[in-house]
C-alpha cells in the first residue's frame, strides 16, 4: 500500500452506535461519516455524554458499531472477518493511544513503559529498550528513561506516554484530552510535538478536546452533537499563533 | 519483560507484608498438621517403646492405655514359659504431679523391670537403671536434667538418664523408674482412706499389681495364636501390637485427632479465602492498569500471567516463610510438633492448587475489564 500525505487512514461511512433498546435506548453515533488522511490533527469536540469518547472507542476497535463501515489504514474491520485478538493486533500494530492522565504502568521505569509496547509486538528486550531510548530522547525526556512514573512532571509523564503510543510506528493517533492536565504553555509545546510526529510518521491524530488554546493546532474540528458529526469552521484550525 | 515481579519490586514493602501476615497463618497450619501427627506419634511412642509383640491384661478391659488395668505380678511367669515367647516383664503406667524446683510437673510414669521389656527405647543421655531403687529416667520434656533429684511419693529419685520425644497421649512426659519403685508409688498415692488404714497397721487388702505383662515373641511365634492361648485363661485378655496400637488410635486418641483434623480443615478453608480474598483486591486495584494494557494490545495470556505469578509468589513466599517459623520454633509448643516432609509438600500442593484457584476469581475480574475504562468518559 502506497503511503503518504492525502492517504485516507480513518475512513467511517454510516456509523452509528446505540446503547440499549425501546425506551432505554441511547443512539451515541448517529449515521456518522468521518475521514482522516495521513499528517492531519483532527479535533473532536462536544459536551460530555455528546458521543465523543464512542467514536474514539469504536475508531479504537474497542467497541463495535451498530452500523456503518469502519476502514482503517486500508483495511475494513468489524466486517465479521475480525475477532477480538485480531483486533487487539490491529490496536497494537496500527494504533497509538494517548490518555489524559498518561496511564503510564507505575510498576515500570519510563523506559520500560514504552518498551513494553515493543515487547509485546514480538521485539526482543535489547531491540524494544534501544527503540524506546530513542524514542525517550527525541522527544527530550531521555535522562528521565529510569525514573518511574512517579517521580515525573506532568510533562515528562505525558511525552513518555507520548512515546508509548509512537513506539510501534502507529499510523492512527487517538489522543483523550492530551494537554488536560498541562498549562498553557506545555500544552502549546505538545501539540506542536503531535502535528511535528504525525507529519513524519505519515499518521493522523485524532484527539477529543475541550482544551480552546489549543484548537489553533488542528487542522480540522469537528463538534459532536446528540451523536451527529459536524465539522466547525467558526473557529480558526491549522494557524497556530 | 515480567510484569508480576516488577509489580511486585514496585510495591515490594506492602507484598512483604502480605507475605508475612499469609506466613503465619501457614505457620498455624503447619503448627496444626505438627500437633495433629505429634499426638499420633506419641500416643504410638508410648505402645512401641516396649519393642513387644503381645500386651496381656485384665479380662474385659481394653488396657492399660484405653482402660486400667490389674494384672497379678506372677502372670508374667505364666507367659514367660508360654512356648514361642523369648521374654516377658511386668509394666505399670500412672500419671501424677509431682513438685519439683518450684513448679508442679505432670509425669506419666511407668515402671518396668530391669533386664526385661518395658524399659526406655534409646537413652539420649545418661544411663539406664542401675540400682533396684530411687533412680529415674526422664524425658527431656519434664524439664529435668541429669543428677537432678525430685520427690515422688515419699521417696527421692535421681535421674540417671534422659530419653526423647516419650510422651502419653495427653502429652504427659514419661519417666522409667523400677517396677518396684512405681508399686511403693502406686500405693503411697492410693486413695486416703487406704493410706489412713495402712498407717493404722491395717493390712492392705489389695496385692500390689502390674497394668500389663508385655511379651517378645520367637521369629518363628505366631502372636495371635499365643494370644488365643492366654485368653483361655479367663481372668486375662491378651492383644498383639497391632491390636493394641489400632485401639490406642481408635479410642484413645480419635477424638482429640478428629478435633484437630476438624480445626485443620477450617484453617485450611479461612486460608484458602484469605489468599482469594488478597488476590482479588490485589487485582481490583489494578484494573485500571490492566484496562491500559488491554487497550494498547497486550493478550490475555500477558494478563493473566500478571495475576496468577503473583498468586504463585504470594502463594510459595507464604508457605516458605511458615516453614521456616514452625521450624524455628516447633520446639517451644508445649506438645510435640512432628512435621513430616510429606506433610509439608501436601500442604505446599494444597496452596499451590489454592492460589490457582484463588487467582481464577482474580483472572475473571481482569477478562471483564472493558480495556474502554482506561479512556476517559
Amino acid at each position: 500500500m502506497a503511503q503518504g500525505k492525502g492517504e485516507v487512514i480513518v475512513d467511517l461511512k454510516g456509523v452509528s452506535k446505540h446503547y440499549g433498546e425501546g425506551e432505554t435506548r441511547v443512539d451515541a453515533l448517529r449515521a456518522l461519516d468521518l475521514s482522516v488522511q495521513a499528517g492531519e490533527v483532527v479535533a473532536l469536540l462536544g459536551p460530555s455524554g455528546s458521543g465523543k469518547t464512542t467514536l474514539l472507542n469504536v475508531i479504537g476497535c474497542i467497541i463495535d458499531p451498530s452500523a456503518g463501515q469502519v476502514a482503517l489504514d486500508g483495511e475494513m474491520v468489524f466486517d465479521g472477518r475480525w475477532l477480538r485478538r485480531d483486533l487487539r493486533r490491529l490496536r497494537l500494530d496500527k494504533i497509538g493511544f494517548i490518555f489524559q492522565a498518561h496511564n503510564l504502568l507505575p510498576f515500570l521505569t519510563a523506559l520500560d513503559n514504552v518498551a513494553l509496547v515493543l515487547h509485546l509486538a514480538g521485539r526482543s528486550r535489547a531491540d524494544a529498550q534501544a527503540r524506546a531510548q530513542e524514542l525517550l530522547d527525541y522527544l527530550e525526556v531521555g535522562h528521565r528513561a529510569r525514573a518511574m512514573p512517579a517521580l515525573l512532571s506532568g510533562g515528562e509523564a505525558q511525552r513518555v506516554a507520548i512515546a508509548r503510543a509512537l513506539a510501534n510506528s502507529p499510523r492512527i493517533i487517538l489522543a483523550d484530552e492530551p494537554t488536560a492536565a498541562l498549562d498553557s504553555k506545555r500544552a502549546g509545546i505538545v501539540m506542536d510535538l503531535l502535528r511535528k510526529l504525525a507529519s513524519e510518521q505519515d499518521a493522523c491524530i485524532i484527539a477529543v478536546t475541550h482544551d480552546e488554546k489549543i484548537f489553533d493546532r488542528f487542522d480540522k474540528l469537528f463538534h459532536l452533537r446528540d451523536g451527529r458529526l459536524e465539522q466547525d469552521d467558526t473557529i480558526q484550525a491549522g494557524d497556530p499563533q | 519483560m515480567n510484569l508480576a515481579l516488577r509489580d511486585v519490586q514496585h510495591n515490594l514493602f506492602r507484598f512483604v507484608l502480605t507475605c508475612l501476615g499469609l506466613s503465619l497463618l501457614m505457620a498455624v497450619v503447619l503448627a496444626m498438621i505438627g500437633i495433629y501427627n505429634g499426638l499420633v506419634a506419641d500416643a504410638l511412642n508410648i505402645v512401641r517403646a516396649p519393642q513387644v509383640d503381645l500386651w496381656v491384661v485384665e479380662s474385659g478391659t481394653k488396657g492399660p492405655f484405653a482402660e486400667a488395668s490389674k494384672v497379678p505380678p506372677e502372670t508374667r511367669d505364666a507367659v514367660a514359659r508360654l512356648f514361642g515367647v523369648a521374654e516377658a516383664g511386668s509394666i505399670t503406667y500412672q500419671t501424677i504431679e509431682a513438685d519439683h524446683a518450684g513448679s508442679t510437673l505432670r509425669l506419666y510414669v511407668i515402671g518396668y523391670e530391669r533386664g526385661r521389656p518395658g524399659g526406655p527405647l534409646q537413652i539420649a543421655e545418661g544411663r539406664n537403671l542401675q540400682q533396684s531403687h530411687f533412680e529415674m529416667v526422664a524425658d527431656a520434656k519434664t524439664g529435668l536434667a541429669l543428677g537432678d533429684k525430685m520427690r515422688l511419693g515419699r521417696n527421692r529419685f535421681t535421674v540417671v538418664g534422659m530419653v526423647r520425644d516419650t510422651m502419653n497421649s495427653g502429652g504427659d512426659p514419661a519417666v522409667f523408674i523400677t517396677l518396684a519403685d512405681a508399686q511403693v508409688l502406686q500405693s503411697q498415692l492410693a486413695p486416703a482412706a487406704a493410706r489412713v488404714q495402712a498407717a493404722r497397721g491395717a493390712s492392705m487388702s489389695e496385692q500390689a499389681t502390674v497394668a500389663a505383662v508385655i511379651a517378645r515373641l520367637e521369629p518363628t511365634a505366631d502372636a495371635a495364636a499365643l494370644g488365643r492361648t492366654v485368653r483361655q485363661w479367663k481372668h486375662l485378655q491378651a492383644m498383639t501390637q497391632a491390636e493394641q496400637e489400632n485401639l490406642l488410635i481408635r479410642s484413645v486418641v480419635d477424638k482429640a485427632r478428629r478435633q484437630i483434623g476438624l480445626f485443620l480443615g477450617i484453617l485450611l478453608s479461612v486460608s484458602a479465602v484469605v489468599i482469594a480474598l488478597i488476590i482479588y483486591t490485589m487485582t481490583m486495584e489494578k484494573l485500571k492498569q490492566i484496562a491500559t494494557l488491554k487497550l494498547i494490545g497486550a493478550p490475555d495470556r500477558t494478563i493473566v500471567g500478571l495475576i496468577v505469578q503473583q498468586s504463585l509468589v504470594l502463594g510459595l513466599a507464604g508457605w516458605g516463610f511458615g516453614l521456616v517459623l514452625i521450624l524455628a520454633i516447633k520446639d517451644n509448643f508445649p506438645r510435640r510438633v512432628v512435621l513430616e516432609p510429606l506433610n509439608v509438600a501436601v500442604l505446599g500442593a494444597i496452596i499451590f492448587g489454592v492460589c490457582i484457584a484463588a487467582s481464577g476469581l482474580g483472572v475473571r475480574a481482569a477478562l471483564k475489564v472493558d480495556p474502554a475504562t482506561a479512556l476517559g468518559g
